[in-house]
This record gives C-alpha cells, sequence and structure tokens, in this order.
C-alpha cells in the first residue's frame, strides 16, 4: 500500500491538483488533520517544556509511550489509549518523584526505570508476533491508517489540553522563568509543575502517533527552540512556534506521500533544517550585529 | 496616613514626594508603622534563631538588616511576609497580620540570576510583576486598562534607568541590569513596602553604588519603605534611616550612627568588638584578634577585608 510502488503519484508542483489527489484518499485526509492537530498542541506544550528545560522529562515520557502502544497492540485495544494511559502515568511519576526533590539521583532512577519499559515494549512486540511491521511504526511514526475516530480523540484530548494551558499560562509562565517570586505572589508553583506535567504527557501520547515515540522532539522541541531562538517576545515566539510544527508536519506528510520513505523522517528532517537555518542566520546576524549595534527596543518603551 | 501614602494611592508615583525632614519622620509624627515587632522570637527547628526583637519601621524609611551570615536576616523578611510564624511576640505589617498585606508588598528574593539561554525580555519579566499571577489569557478587549498596564511598566522601567536594555532578552543583561529588572518587577504594583535580600550581593563596586542610590532614591522620592538585608553597610549608609543588627540572639535597631557603634556591637556580640571609621566616612567592623570564627568569614560582620573593599 505505500504510495511508492506501482503507479505511484507525482508531485506535479500544481497545489490544488496535488492536494486533490492526495486527499482523494480518506487516510491521507485524516493523516492531515491528524498531523494538524498535533502539531499545534504539541507546539505549545513544547514550548513550555523548552522554557521550563524539561526536556529528559519530555523524553522520558515519550519513551514510555512505546511499551503504552505495545501493551496496548498487544491486549487488543487501540493503541492511542496505550499511548494515553502510558504517558500520563509517566508524567505522575516524575511528579511524583519530583516531590521528593532530588537532583542527580532522580534523573538516574528516571532514567533507570525507562530503560526497563523500553525493554518490557519490546518483549510486548515480540509476544504479539502479529501482522505488524514490528516496533518501527510505533517508534518511528506512520501516517497510514490514521481512522477518523483516532482524529476525533486527538482533536478532543488536544482541545482540553489547550484549554486548560490558556487557562493557566500566565501563571504557569510567571512559575517557569521565576519560581520564587511567582510563589511569593501566591502562583501555586508546585501544582502548576504536576499539572503541566500531566499536559506534557497528553501532547507527548498525541505527537508520538504522528512522529513515532522517537521523534517526539521533532514536533515538542524543535519548533519551540527554533521559534525562542528568533525571538524573545513569548506571545511571537509561541504563535512561530505553532506555525514551525504546522508546517513541518503537513510539509513532511506530503513529502512521504510522494517518496518511499517514512513520515518521521521528513517531519524532523523539516523541522531540524528550520532550526539549522534559524542558527545559522543568528550566527551571520551576531557577527555583523558586532559593528553596528541594533537600537530598535528604544521606540518600543517610550 | 501620611503625605508619600496618599500621593501614592492617588496615582501618581512618578511625582517625586518631596520628604518632611530627617529620620524618623513616620515614627516621630505618630503614623503607624509599617513594620512593627514588639517582643518578637523566632525559632528554626527547635533553636532561638533571634528573641525579643523590638521594631519599629515609619512609611519612606530605609532600614538596613544587618548581621553575620546565618543569623536569621533573611528569615525576619519572611517573617514580615507571613511564610515563617514567629514563636512569641507579636508582628503587624502595614497594619495588619503577616501575610494579610502582601499584594502591598514588593518581595525581591536572594540573589537570582537569569542565564544566557533564558529567551524572555527584560520587560516581559517586569510585567510578570504586574499581572504574571492572574489566570486566564490576556483578552483583546478591554484595551484602555492594558494600554494602562503597558504604560506601568514602561514608567517603572524608565525609573530604574532600565529603557536602554529592557528589550534585549534578560539572560543577556550584565548582573546589575538584571537587578535593576528585577527591582522594578518588584516596584511594578505600586507597593508600599519593599523587602530586598541582599540586591547588592554579587555586583560589583560601581554597580553596589549605583543600585544602592537607585534603592535610595525609589524609598525618599517615592516614598517606599524599604527593609533591605545587606551584609555591607558602606554602599547603602548614605541614604539609610534606620539599621536593624541582628547579632548574639538580639537584635539592635536605630539610625546608622547609634546602632554600628563599638559599644552596640560589643554588647549584641557579646565580646569585643570595634568600629572605625575610615577617612571617607566608611564604617569598618573589627573583631578581636581571638573572635570565633563566624565573625570572619565573607558574610560576617563586615570585618577587615570586604567592608573596606
Amino acid at each position: 500500500m505505500l504510495p511508492a510502488d506501482a503507479n505511484s503519484p507525482v508531485w506535479s508542483w500544481n497545489l490544488v491538483a496535488d492536494f486533490q489527489q492526495m486527499w482523494s484518499f480518506p487516510f491521507m485526509v485524516n493523516a492531515f488533520r491528524a498531523g494538524a492537530v498535533v502539531a499545534v498542541v504539541s507546539a505549545v506544550v513544547g514550548w513550555f517544556v523548552v522554557l521550563r528545560r524539561q526536556t529528559f522529562a519530555a523524553h522520558t515520557v515519550s519513551a514510555v509511550a512505546f511499551p503504552g502502544a505495545a501493551g496496548a497492540v498487544l491486549l487488543g485495544v487501540s493503541a492511542v489509549y496505550g499511548y494515553f494511559t502510558l504517558c500520563v502515568a509517566a508524567a505522575l511519576v516524575i511528579a511524583a518523584l519530583g516531590r521528593r526533590g532530588g537532583g542527580a539521583e532522580e534523573s538516574a532512577l528516571t532514567g533507570t526505570v525507562q530503560a526497563f519499559l523500553l525493554a518490557a515494549g519490546f518483549l510486548f512486540m515480540a509476544l504479539y508476533k502479529g501482522l505488524l511491521e514490528g516496533p518501527q511504526t510505533i517508534l518511528f511514526g506512520t501516517f497510514l491508517g490514521i481512522t477518523a475516530s483516532q482524529v476525533t480523540v486527538l482533536a478532543v484530548v488536544g482541545a482540553v489540553v489547550l484549554a486548560v494551558l490558556a487557562l493557566v499560562g500566565r501563571p504557569l509562565l510567571f512559575a517557569s522563568v521565576d519560581p520564587r517570586v511567582a510563589a511569593g505572589r501566591g502562583v501555586p508553583v508546585r501544582a502548576l509543575s504536576v499539572l503541566f506535567l500531566v499536559l506534557l504527557g497528553a501532547a507527548t501520547a498525541e505527537a508520538g502517533q504522528i512522529t513515532g515515540a522517537l521523534l517526539v522532539f521533532a514536533l515538542m522541541v524543535i519548533p519551540a527552540a527554533t521559534a525562542q531562538a528568533v525571538t524573545a517576545r513569548p506571545a511571537a515566539s509561541l504563535a512561530l512556534a505553532v506555525l514551525l510544527a504546522f508546517a513541518a508536519t503537513w510539509l513532511g506528510l506530503i513529502a512521504a506521500y510522494y517518496s518511499p520513505y517514512p513520515l518521521g523522517f521528513f517531519v524532523t528532517s523539516f523541522a531540524f533544517a528550520g532550526y539549522v537555518l534559524t542558527r545559522v542566520v543568528r550566527a551571520l546576524h551576531a557577527a555583523r550585529g558586532r559593528v553596528g549595534a541594533p537600537l530598535s527596543a528604544k521606540e518600543v518603551a517610550a | 496616613m501620611n503625605a508619600t501614602a496618599k500621593a501614592r494611592e492617588a496615582g501618581t508615583a512618578a511625582v517625586p514626594v518631596p520628604r518632611e525632614g530627617g529620620h524618623d519622620t513616620a515614627a516621630k509624627a505618630g503614623g503607624e508603622p509599617v513594620v512593627a515587632l514588639r517582643d518578637a522570637t523566632v525559632r528554626v527547628g527547635g533553636r532561638v534563631l533571634w528573641s525579643g526583637v523590638d521594631l519599629r519601621i515609619g512609611a519612606g524609611e530605609f532600614t538596613a538588616v544587618l548581621g553575620p551570615n546565618g543569623v536569621g536576616k533573611s528569615t525576619l523578611l519572611n517573617v514580615l511576609l507571613g511564610a515563617r510564624p514567629v514563636a512569641a511576640g507579636e508582628v503587624r505589617v502595614l497594619g495588619t497580620r503577616p501575610g494579610q498585606a502582601n499584594d502591598r508588598i514588593g518581595y525581591l528574593p536572594q540573589r537570582r540570576s537569569f542565564d544566557a539561554a533564558t529567551r524572555i525580555r527584560g520587560i516581559d519579566v517586569v510585567r510578570m510583576g504586574l499581572d504574571g499571577d492572574r489566570w486566564g489569557v490576556p483578552l483583546p478587549f478591554p484595551v484602555a486598562r492594558r494600554r494602562a498596564e503597558r504604560e506601568r511598566v514602561a514608567e517603572v522601567v524608565e525609573l530604574v534607568g532600565a529603557s536602554a536594555y529592557a528589550h534585549r532578552p534578560i539572560g543577556q543583561c550584565s548582573g546589575g541590569e538584571q537587578q535593576r529588572l528585577l527591582i522594578a518587577q518588584a516596584l511594578v504594583r505600586r507597593p508600599e513596602l519593599l523587602l530586598l535580600d541582599e540586591p547588592l550581593d554579587s555586583l560589583d563596586l560601581p554597580n553596589q553604588g549605583a543600585v544602592a542610590a537607585l534603592i535610595g532614591r525609589i524609598c525618599h522620592q517615592e516614598g517606599v519603605s524599604v527593609v533591605m538585608v545587606a551584609h555591607d553597610v558602606n554602599p547603602i549608609l548614605h541614604h539609610l534611616d534606620r539599621v536593624v543588627y541582628l547579632a548574639g540572639g538580639g537584635a539592635a535597631a536605630g539610625t546608622p550612627g547609634e546602632v554600628v557603634t563599638s559599644e552596640t556591637l560589643t554588647r549584641l556580640y557579646g565580646t569585643a568588638v570595634e568600629v572605625l571609621r575610615t577617612s571617607d566616612g566608611r564604617l569598618v567592623v573589627v573583631g578581636q584578634s581571638e573572635a570565633p570564627a563566624v565573625h570572619t568569614d565573607r558574610h560576617a560582620a563586615p570585618g577587615g577585608g570586604r567592608a573596606a573593599g
């Protein structure tokens, strides 16, 4: 069923015709819909992940998505539920460990549990012996076979995550940047941290279904890191992160449709290309900036 | 209520309010003190940190909390914030119990800095002091209020002299620049009382002087009462109205001239301490040659090199 076989579609540069052709397949429509939802949700959550420097927590949660999906498949239920159950559970475990306030020990413990869970996922795959293409799909993502009901689950969970973030966004930003003063102002720093980890679990479970468990960072971290490198304005960089994640996902879907190569590779590569480009432009800008310092700050301050 | 507080309530913080004379204005005028401690005792882990502390701080006064390391200077600020209860005695802050009036207090915790990777502008950090604890997203329609908030942030940034770099990522600002922005953050809600925990720590000497002058100006022109923990009195000496010296489980309060003297400190420490005055008016506190080790570490009763440097 891979489009690259026999009469594989050809990119025509006529965008309307191309999209009409891609969207004549219901599974591609579902893929684009799911991709859009996942891109927006993981970019917004990822923006806070990068700001809070919780990429290790995000990595652990995403690694746990693998045994979650594999276990669900083994039990005969949809992998979607496996993703959500284990990702949110992992987030809660990290939150509980964090409450004890350990530094090095905590990350070592997290790494230990993570390794065991990955091994468990591998065992589930071996036990299943089914017609799945093996662990590859769960690890590196796919756009084939996304059902309409899956899209609905993604959209509903995504809407809840975004709604909660909209509600707690400002205090969360305060607590992320300046926890002690935020606590002094009555912001429930500790509760927000736990809540954010749960949101992170849900968003990771979403992203994992498009990019695969191992490439969650493609949508979670790279767009946010790129956006924060471009601008230090919170609203602007948040919007830019969403835009970048969305572009990487849809471009990745198009590229994967017209080529025999996997989706996860394309999404990650497009996001990575954006990041590299930004760093290069910034380095060039900094090199030039040493001659004449920018003075754009004045006008807004006045 | 005195004139400075009234002026602030009218929202004219930018207008300099003339002081009504020398030290202890409000206390002598009989107005309600901003901070009042009566026979206060604080216990930490079963150990009495300090006891029998009496203190009255009037509106618009600049008070320094001095003393060696670990004596409970930061704890005093926590008591004023209501974060730590007193074991005995009475504490009143802004006319109410500690913790009840925290929205009228600006608090700057002990030295915190943003590393270079922090991609948030200084002005955003200041803005968080204004509405960072509010839930929900800022709605686009109450335009007048948003404009007022933006103007307030710009005004307070101007007040601390940070306009030139407030739009840079705060991680790329120097220590002194970050400290000014953090002071602006603490000031943005027009607090009546500003609690500062070692704001001059790890700043170089010119910046120490500049930030100390800034705090003095905020205190005396804007009429904000300031309680500042410091381990070296000299950068702030000229701006101070009042000193609280914590040592040996007790405290001495009064004007710098009354407190930072050989007699008072000798009584507090329970050991011979000498206060020397340099030719340019700086104070150097010197313990006996065989003074206990606690008096000779970096933060201690500013012994020799540190204070003189």
